[in-house]
């Protein structure tokens, strides 16, 4: 069927998407820049269908956000914060066992756990939390500590990251989340985030899990104050990684909430700015399996759309999830399965349940 | 060829069946198919939105609709009436941010004779130069009831005492097997379009809405579509048509909310089967304003309204606030330019 575009600057870059010839830098500024925001959809949909069929993907999590306590304190986060915050907290081993047993009657696949680059905390506590979550929910999968979080521990363990790895998982650990890249551009990482694993070392570590058989995923923190041809190198970065490795399964972008950071004053994302980064990720990552829209970042009612707009998934029921919600996200806390299936079939896709390595959840 | 192009090829009106047909095309070619028409109707890429104010006169009403979270009963102790100082507050707040209009709605009270409303009328206009846009279609008929006037001369007395516009609220789903189950009070679908035909005929523009998610199905609307759609071939009276979806919070009806991909679907479908009404409105108080941000590839030519004040929907659970310019950064950000109108989307030139 033939792809519509409005914009006459979008026909070449049609035609190497016909061709499943691989886009370029320039053709990502274009899919960026064109206002034809329909035509970028119909393109990144076409890439969409093509990997994952009229399949909408969704899993059943639970989130555990362990400390908020930082060293970082990069300018665009409201969840990190000093030890002697107020607001600071951490959670104990046993609290978090806690929030494990409260929810064992439910059908979780996977725990998804991220925290701050804690000052004080000791590798123990990381590698005791995998074990102890292993013993009370053996079958459940650990998403568990972005690459900035495995460089700390790596340091806190006084071991390469290889070797790590290879102790987390023995505890449990089932792979890595894609948090903690933002934007690539040193530039950006400068003025925002100086004190943050380098983005080569980000890299580095996915590419390391990569290598021990260690699935990640990836991110891309948007709307603050990168340009569009560093979101585009962000994104060939990303695909050059993959290329070599092939560990990533999912890319995410992140959409900024300026609320509660050090850029209050700057404005949200828009509907539009989420669309197109959805839109141009599915198009630029040609190697990357997966694109999710993650309604707890850009609301259910946009993540829906999104389904049209490249992504195929829409990760799942998310309860406590609070590294967004310190930023001001307005969005709810959980949405059900009922609401995630009927967001899903009224788009009309096909819902699927997932683990955390997309294979079909079946009860 | 596709459904698209084939479509392109006839610039043709659609029969019942081929909004059905559209109604089930892929989202996003059913969207670039609504631009089409949106295009040839508004070749500039402008949006248009006003500045104006929803005054609700009062909270009392007997009509008692399912869906609706903002009506109390008269001896509810949150019932009220809006005080002459408080409404002259309103519209001066609204006059001094650059507003043109008041949106001026309230429930169907069953006690206020219908002379409360000429002199309501009567005072604001007296007193300040602002558009009212005023008693949706229900509210019409309810008056017609209470002065056991005829609704022609209802309509000429309410006009000669400053009413200049009529909002198309209360229109639901104009298919009365759904009326009579969620706004059996409200009148029939005939009493609603004949208070805009003969508003229509005496002069006075309106606009149309929908409301849709609740227990209609896509046949009903487009049943509804198409009413609005004959109406407007006899009189042309319609400015502009407003569809938007249910909100279930604190109503009568549980539902699972319509999402973004359902409201996208039903505004490009009206901008391709309402050929012959000018604009096509987005609702930003409804959908949040990323959707309304997407809705303008989807057929809207216009954001509709700052809503310096919104009751009735934030009384569901829902209130969002953009301010002016919020309002102009969507636009600006999606690739067209603001451009602030007034009630009959003409230019307001600052």
């Amino acid at each position: 069927m033939e792809i519509h575009v409005q914009d006459p600057q979008l026909r070449p870059i049609r035609d190497k998407v016909l061709a499943k010839e691989r886009l370029d830098l320039e053709d990502g500024l274009t899919l960026y820049q064109t206002p034809d925001l329909l035509g970028v959809g119909a393109l990144a949909n076409r890439v969409r269908e093509a990997k994952n069929g009229n399949r909408a993907y969704y899993i059943v999590n639970q989130h555990i956000n362990y400390s908020n306590i930082c060293r970082n304190r990069c300018r665009f986060c409201a969840f990190g914060r000093d030890a002697d915050d107020p607001l600071a907290y951490q959670m104990s081993l046993e609290d978090i066992e806690q929030k494990v047993r409260e929810r064992l009657a439910e059908p979780i696949s996977e725990i998804h756990i991220v925290g701050g680059i804690h000052p004080s905390l000791p590798f123990s506590y990381y590698l005791e939390m995998l074990q102890r979550i292993k013993a009370l929910r053996p079958a459940v999968h650990l998403q568990a500590f972005t690459a900035v979080e495995i460089a700390h521990l790596a340091e806190l363990a006084g071991k390469p990251v290889e070797e790590t790895l290879a102790i987390l998982t023995e505890a449990g650990l089932g792979s890595l989340p894609g948090g903690g890249a933002e934007v690539f551009s040193s530039r950006v990482r400068e003025s925002l985030c100086a004190q943050k694993l380098p983005s080569n070392q980000w890299l580095a570590v996915c590419q390391t899990a990569h290598r021990q058989g260690l699935h990640t995923n990836a991110t891309m923190l948007y709307g603050h104050m990168e340009t569009e041809e560093e979101r585009v190198d962000h994104l060939l970065a990303l695909r050059r990684a993959q290329d070599e490795t092939g560990g990533f399964l999912a890319f995410i972008p992140l959409a900024f909430h300026p609320k509660n950071t050090d850029l209050a004053d700057l404005s949200g994302t828009t509907g539009v700015d989420d669309l197109k980064n959805i839109a141009v990720a599915r198009l630029m990552l040609d190697n990357f399996p997966h694109i999710k829209s993650f309604w707890i970042m850009i609301g259910p009612k946009l993540a829906q759309i999104a389904l049209s707009f490249g992504a195929d998934d829409i990760d799942g029921t998310v309860v406590e999830e609070r590294i967004t919600h310190m930023a001001g996200a307005e969005t709810a806390q959980a949405l059900s399965r009922e609401e995630i299936l009927h967001l899903i079939r009224e788009a009309g896709r096909e819902p699927v349940e997932r683990d955390t390595l997309y294979n079909v959840v079946v009860h | 060829m596709n459904q698209y192009s084939n479509y392109l090829c006839n610039l043709m009106r659609l029969t019942f069946q081929q909004a059905v047909d559209w109604y089930h095309a892929d989202l996003l070619t059913l969207g670039q198919a609504a631009q089409e028409v949106r295009w040839r109707l508004h070749p500039e890429p402008a949006v248009t939105y006003v500045v104006d104010r929803n005054i609700n006169y009062t909270n009392v009403c007997v009509s008692g609709c399912r869906f609706c979270a903002f009506y109390r009963s008269a001896d509810s102790p949150e019932a009220y009436v809006l005080e002459r100082e408080a409404l002259g507050r309103k519209i001066e707040e609204t006059l001094a941010l650059g507003g043109t209009q008041i949106l001026l709605q309230g429930g169907m009270h069953p006690d206020l004779p219908f002379s409360f409303y000429e002199d309501l009328l009567r005072w604001i206009k007296d007193r300040y130069p602002i558009h009212i846009h005023g008693f949706s279609p229900p509210e019409i008929i309810h008056l017609t009831r209470i002065s056991r006037l005829d609704l022609e001369t209802v309509l000429r007395r309410l006009r000669e005492a400053g009413l200049d516009t009529i909002p198309g609220g209360g229109a639901e789903i104009l298919v009365d097997r759904v009326r009579e189950q969620v706004s059996p009070k409200k009148g029939s679908s005939a009493e609603w379009l004949r208070v805009m035909e003969t508003a229509h005929r005496l002069g006075m523009r309106t606009t149309a809405t929908m409301m849709f998610g609740h227990l209609d199905t896509p046949e009903d609307r487009i049943r509804h579509l198409l009413a609005i759609r004959d109406l407007q071939d006899r009189t042309g009276g319609f400015t502009a048509f407003i569809p938007w979806s249910f909100q279930s919070g604190n109503t009568d009806l549980p539902l699972l909310p319509v999402g973004g991909t359902e409201y996208l679907r039903l505004l490009a479908l009206s901008r391709l089967v309402l050929d012959n009404v000018p604009n096509l409105q987005s609702s930003w108080v409804t959908q949040g304003p990323k959707v309304g941000q997407v809705a303008l590839f989807f057929g809207a030519n216009d954001l509709g309204s700052t809503m310096i004040e919104e009751n009735v929907v934030a009384a569901a659970g829902i209130s969002f606030r953009l301010s002016l310019e919020e309002m102009e950064r969507l636009i600006t950000d999606a690739g067209f330019f603001p451009r602030q109108r007034d009630t009959y989307y003409r230019s307001v030139v600052a």
